[in-house]
């Protein structure tokens, strides 16, 4: 990992980005080039590719950490190839979010928090996602799977599996009923 | 069918593009604002509305534009929230992806009625495709002479972008929403300064929520008059409930404010009555920061009349025996839901999403929670219920952004409501694991 740099288009898209601020406040650009950098960099936020998203834009690499750390969506250790959040807030729980977590954690044997061995999965409870009234719901990458049942998390992370790719935040998805 | 303004047009096929958005009357308020209005007149139809913020606080939004300082020379900003993380509330998230030209449309007039040149979409970072609709559209707008440089051959530019957030209830917050904004940690700032005059990069901004922009247009075209006669009294217009919990029908539903509670849980126009058959129990009216209201309570007033969804039938009754509209996410629990467990999860959204800056905050949600953690485990006592209540009490009003006052709330109100079970609950440990939910061997929604 030596090599931290983005891909011609993606750095054009970050200049794109960045030009859409004042002069002077590029700083502005600093979330949306971090999810650049997470979804290119195998999904999580080194301190290389923290340092390299801040000389882009001129600010001291403390800012970046400082800002990583904070939101929930940046993640700071490596993750599986698909990153389970599964919510686990009020709606969700009326509706077998607990449920659903218990299935997952028994079907690959991992709990909350854990990757399973292979790499592929990591599991994680998350607050809220906007999709209460489709609940009980979780995310892979950007797609959000709604009204889950055991049976249909099973397809889904199976299907997972044998796509065995790297599911990012800015991933296109299929668009369910909304 | 009630009136319907932000969903009008909802099922019609293709809305969510501009050819189809345009011929069902689309951006004819940007024309009408451009051409025939001052920026003057527009702020003034926008008061006459009677429309109120729908972000949660209901502030009234023409005298939120009339406070935006405009200075020689100083850039103004308009910063759309679309935050949308207030747990039970996914309203901007079902208007943005249906009709996306309706907040687009919406800010353009806004913008010109606040002489702003350039806007912004703050957007949660879980609704990423999301930005991917609502850039489409953006883009669809420039190309058709919406947005840009002189629109409408008027001389007047308007850039608009969207800007997308990273996990984070607290930048819902105005104030920790423009510290994000200009790339920095959700920290709520200290008010005043309010936005209006130091906001965005220190320059006057207006900070408004989707569903508030998006009403904008039906206001400039049909006049603030019309709108004011939808509604009831000070809640004028329509409002976006999100419905979720046990009923039949969750979703999104557009309601003429005024409508009975009784009749938007239990009539099939809307949430259809409870499900599996099971009687009601309590009800989160506003999302999870309002306080939670047992089932006689929701749906009538202290004075014995049936209560309205509107601002002040909601609040009828205050801490008592009231609620508050909020941000419309109306969560519903039948008759086998703990209140207990159900307020654990609350406590630990707040304590979780809490920012940390100030004390009676950080400390006690996290307070909060693990009480409510130890009782869930078993181990709760009759000290732990009134513990409970010294804590919640310690944070209202003693915080610098309302999420402190929003995490004691509910604990408030369901140890006001209910406590005798949370006796129940700590001296039986074992009576507790009867509450269950439902076969998830089977799909259970009927849409
Ligand atoms: C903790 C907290 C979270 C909030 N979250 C949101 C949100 O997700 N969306 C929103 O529009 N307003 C939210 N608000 C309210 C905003 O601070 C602000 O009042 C609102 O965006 C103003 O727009 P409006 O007048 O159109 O409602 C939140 C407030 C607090 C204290
Ligand atoms: S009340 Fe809580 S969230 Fe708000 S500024 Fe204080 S610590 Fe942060
Ligand atoms: S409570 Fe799970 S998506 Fe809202």
């Amino acid at each position: 990992m030596s090599d931290i740099k983005f891909s011609e288009d993606t750095l054009a898209v970050a200049n794109k980005i960045i030009a859409r601020y004042p002069e002077g406040k590029q700083k502005s650009a600093l979330i949306p080039l971090l999810h650049l950098a997470q979804a290119e960099f195998d999904g999580w936020l080194s301190p290389a590719a923290m340092d390299y998203v801040a000389s882009l834009l001129n600010i001291q690499s403390i800012e970046a950490y400082e800002v990583a750390s904070f939101y929930s969506m940046f993640n700071l250790n490596p993750v599986g190839k698909c990153l389970i959040e599964v919510c686990r807030t009020s709606s969700c729980w009326l509706r077998g979010a607990n449920e659903i977590i218990e299935h997952i954690e028994n079907k690959y044997g991992i709990k909350e928090g854990e990757t399973t061995a292979d790499g592929m999965f990591t599991l994680k409870t998350v607050e809220c996602l906007g999709s209460c009234g489709t609940a009980p719901m979780m995310m892979v990458g950007a797609q959000f799977h709604e009204n889950l049942t055991y049976e249909k998390v099973d397809s889904i992370l199976e299907n997972c599996q044998s796509d065995n790719k790297r599911k990012t935040y800015l991933d296109k998805v299929v668009i369910n009923q909304y | 069918m009630g009136k319907k303004i932000l969903l009008a047009h909802d099922h019609v096929p293709g809305i969510q593009g501009y050819e189809v958005y345009r011929q069902n009357g689309g951006y004819a308020s940007v024309e009408k604002a451009i051409k025939t209005m001052s920026a003057e007149a527009l702020v003034e139809e926008v008061k006459k509305s009677g429309l109120r913020g729908r972000g949660g606080a209901g502030f009234p939004t023409g005298m939120k534009w009339s406070f935006l300082a405009k200075p020689e020379g100083v850039a103004r900003y308009l910063v759309c929230n679309a935050d949308e993380s207030e747990p039970g509330t996914f309203k901007d998230r079902y208007l943005m992806s249906r009709i996306p030209h309706i907040l687009v449309e919406g800010m353009i007039t806004s913008s010109f009625a606040l002489g702003v040149n350039t806007a912004y979409i703050y957007i949660r970072g879980e609704y990423y495709y999301i930005v991917s609709i609502l850039e489409k559209a953006i883009e669809e707008a420039y190309a058709n002479g919406w947005l840009g440089k002189n629109i409408l051959g008027s001389g007047y530019n308007l850039d608009l972008y969207v800007q997308v957030g990273a996990g984070a209830y607290i930048c819902g917050e105005e104030t920790a929403l423009l510290e994000s904004l200009e790339g920095k940690r959700g920290n709520p700032r200290i008010k005043p300064p309010f936005p209006a005059i130091a906001g965005l990069y220190g320059c006057p901004t207006v900070v408004n929520n989707v569903e508030t922009l998006a009403a904008v247009p039906f206001i400039v075209n049909n006049g603030g008059e019309a709108y004011a006669q939808i509604g009831i009294g000070k809640s004028a217009g329509t409002k976006l409930i999100s419905a979720s919990g046990h009923i039949n029908k969750p979703g999104v539903y557009e309601i003429e404010m005024g409508i009975t509670v009784e009749d938007f849980i239990y009539s099939d126009e809307y949430c259809g009555g409870i499900l599996n058959g099971k009687k009601l129990k309590a009800v989160v009216a506003g999302g999870s920061s309002v306080p939670v209201l047992p089932a006689d309570k929701i749906l009538t007033t202290p004075s014995g009349e049936k209560r309205l969804m509107s601002y002040e039938s909601l609040a009828d009754g205050g801490f008592a025996s009231g609620t508050m509209l909020g941000s419309g996410g109306f969560i519903v629990m039948d008759e086998t839901t703990s209140i207990v467990e159900n307020l654990f999860t609350f406590a630990r959204f707040y304590h979780h999403e809490s920012c940390g800056q100030c004390s009676p905050c950080r400390e006690g949600t996290a307070w909060m929670e693990k009480i409510l953690h130890k009782m869930i485990d078993g181990h709760g006592t009759i000290e732990d219920v009134d513990l409970l209540w010294e804590i919640q009490a310690k944070i209202e009003g003693n915080t610098i952004c309302p999420l402190g006052d929003a995490a004691a709330w509910p604990v408030a109100s369901a140890i006001r409501h209910f406590r005798s079970e949370f006796e129940e609950y700590v001296k039986n440990p074992n009576s507790i694991k009867v509450v269950r939910h439902y076969d998830l061997t089977q799909n259970l929604v009927n849409a």
